[in-house]
């Protein structure tokens, strides 16, 4: 049987890459697995994935359910529990290409869906809200069911390999988005399975991340008493959770969720003018719990743009670029290079500074 | 790879992995090669990394991570920029970049001289060393990022601020936290608040302005500019307060 996080422990770090373009126009996944690829040694094969933004233009309101099933009764038992909350639009395999290198898959579907009218009116939910809670109970309750995606007009494309070959098996050349994250996984600590890998989403958010959070027992208590429940043990997937909970449900704007996440040191509150001070100090006393702590480099994708950033402590390195309409976050300069020889700029990226990229238009995440 | 004399050989490392990069480099050198050009380079790790001579090695593009690690002689020149781990544990030679580098840039350096036109990243110049006459220098055009010259236990930092990212400090915070042992230099100010608790600020005597004149001498002499305008500014000279500042970290008092 195949070990899953918690019940192994693989001692190790990881690359994480995200093009995108502000206007809003769209590109094939090509010069993400570039980008990624060249990191290769970044990863050891034990994780790859994609998160791509724009891709699903045919259905732009209705849920992408990107999912994995260990085997058909798993999806039968599954399905069973779409068709009693959902509306499924159309349903079937995510198409994949037979490589050599990519092995083991579980089956990969894809269900475009909106809410049950009546469930939802009974819920007393927002659609949001309704589709989060289902996600929770699919990856809680249903063995062998693992929900890879549920926002719209986008999706996660993950798995057990090197990211170019997730690529590849995902075809990701044949879509077009308008922005792409990747990852090339280096597990510590947790084995490499195909829920496992990154990134990890809710809703519209997805998370790449290079690094260890220590803080995940204390973050993940918090977040499981607003309902979240962290079933795959592991720290990435809490910190999706936290910016869900921040900028949605709470409806924080942007800096305030950095500061909660990547506090500032109270040395360096000290300094701040009186009302930057009670609103940091107010901001990391209610949200203490999920400060995160440990090194991390991440990527939070959304419809609406990005937001990159590093531990407080600059922990991992993360180099940032422009070139016109476009942005570019990456691990390395040369994964950014690769894809854009001459940029306008380049700059390392500070410990707790967002880079932050919002479609033409829009001004918070 | 091309041999355009006797002495001076091209490669190109367009799509090449590092390893087979690295392998044609010390091919090159082995075979004699005083000169090696490497054009078209982005990403490849370890350029430089344990070699050894007096050889020249130029690198054309974003040098990778862990370039000139262990190196013991060669002068290495970047035409780009760098990325992170450059001159780790070096022990001679000296490497000069056209360009910004990444971070940890002289981690654990021993020995040999790093000249950086631009900015640097962060963690830079961690855990430098210095024996007897064995002291490793880094000069850097630009800004730093934090933890700068953090546990330093010997050799020289000297930070510019000449370029670099507006509206940023010429250096990030954490500035010489735990160090115990070797000098920075920093041209301008640096707040108090940036300081590691174990570093002190002192005026530079006689000695300081001769071992600036030198290496700015030789910054400018690799990238130009004006050494009598850049000397001319107001320095301030970082030391440790104590050699061993742990030293009571485990003892009962």
């Amino acid at each position: 049987m195949l070990l899953r996080e918690g019940q192994i422990r693989i001692p190790s770090g990881c690359a994480i890459s995200g093009i995108m373009n502000r206007d809003g126009e769209v590109f094939s996944g090509h010069d993400i697995i570039r980008s990624i690829a060249l990191m290769h040694d970044r990863s050891n094969g034990l994780g790859g994935g994609f998160a791509a933004y724009g891709i699903y233009p045919d259905y732009p309101e209705h849920y992408a359910l990107h999912m994995f099933f260990e085997d058909d009764q798993s999806r039968e038992a599954t399905e069973v529990f779409f068709n009693n909350h959902f509306d499924i639009e159309v349903g079937g395999k995510i198409p994949t290409r037979k490589t050599v290198k990519i092995t083991n898959a579980p089956l990969i579907w894809r269900y475009f869906v909106l809410p049950k009218e009546n469930k939802l009116v009974e819920s007393g939910l927002g659609a949001d809200e309704y589709m989060a809670r289902c996600v929770m109970r699919i990856n809680s309750e249903y063995p062998g069911a693992f929900v890879a995606s549920s926002g719209k007009n986008m999706g996660a494309f993950k798995g057990v390999g090197y990211p170019e070959e997730i690529g590849e098996f995902y075809k990701l050349d044949t879509y077009k988005g308008y922005l792409w994250t990747a990852h090339g996984r280096f597990p510590t600590n947790t084995p490499g399975w195909w829920g496992g890998a990154h990134p990890f989403t809710l809703l519209d958010w997805s998370i790449v991340h290079n690094g260890e959070i220590s803080s995940y027992d204390a973050n993940r208590r918090y977040l499981e008493m607003f309902g979240y429940r962290c079933s795959l043990q592991t720290d990435t997937e809490a910190i999706t959770y936290a910016f869900d909970l921040l900028l949605r449900k709470h409806g924080l704007p942007l800096h305030v969720a950095v500061t909660a996440l990547a506090a500032p040191f109270w040395s360096a509150l000290a300094r701040m003018d009186d009302q930057q001070k009670a609103l940091v100090k107010a901001v990391r006393t209610v949200y203490s719990s999920l400060l995160i702590n440990g090194p991390f480099s991440i990527i939070l994708g959304s419809r609406k743009g990005f937001v990159a950033l590093n531990d407080r402590l600059k922990l991992r390195s993360l180099v940032a670029a422009e070139k016109g309409a476009f942005i570019y976050v990456a691990s390395e300069e040369s994964a950014i290079r690769e894809v854009c020889a001459a940029p306008d700029k380049v700059w390392s990226v500070g410990g707790g500074e967002p880079v932050i990229g919002l479609l033409k238009g829009v001004d918070q995440l | 790879m091309t041999i355009s004399n006797a002495s001076a050989v091209a490669i190109n490392a367009q799509g090449l992995y590092y390893k087979e990069l690295n392998e044609k480099i010390r091919a090159a050198l082995a075979a004699g090669a005083a000169t090696v050009r490497v054009h078209s380079v982005n990403g490849q790790r370890y350029i430089g990394t344990g070699l050894s001579g007096n050889a020249s090695l130029i690198v054309e593009g974003t040098a990778g991570n862990d370039l000139g690690a262990y190196m013991n002689g060669l002068t290495v020149t970047v035409y780009g920029n760098g990325q992170d781990g450059i001159a780790n544990t070096m022990n001679a030679g000296t490497i000069v970049i056209h360009g910004s580098t990444g971070d940890t840039l002289g981690y654990a350096m021993r020995d040999g001289e790093v000249y950086v036109e631009g900015s640097v990243g962060f963690r830079v110049g961690i855990h430098m060393k210095e024996y007897q006459e064995k002291v490793p220098v880094l000069v850097i055009g630009g800004k730093a990022g934090s933890f700068f010259g953090e546990y330093m236990a010997g050799g020289i930092l000297i930070l510019l601020g000449l370029s670099g990212r507006e509206g940023h400090p010429i250096v990030g915070d954490f500035c010489g936290t735990g160090m115990h042992g070797g000098v920075m230099y920093i041209r301008g100010n640096v707040e108090e608040h940036q300081l590691g608790k174990e570093v002190k600020v002192v005026e530079l005597d006689e000695q300081d302005r001769e071992v600036l004149g030198k290496y700015v001498g030789r910054y400018v002499g690799h990238f130009g500019g004006d050494a009598g305008e850049i000397l001319d500014a107001p320095f301030v000279k970082l030391i440790p307060f104590n050699k061993r500042p742990y030293g009571n970290l485990y003892v009962g008092v």
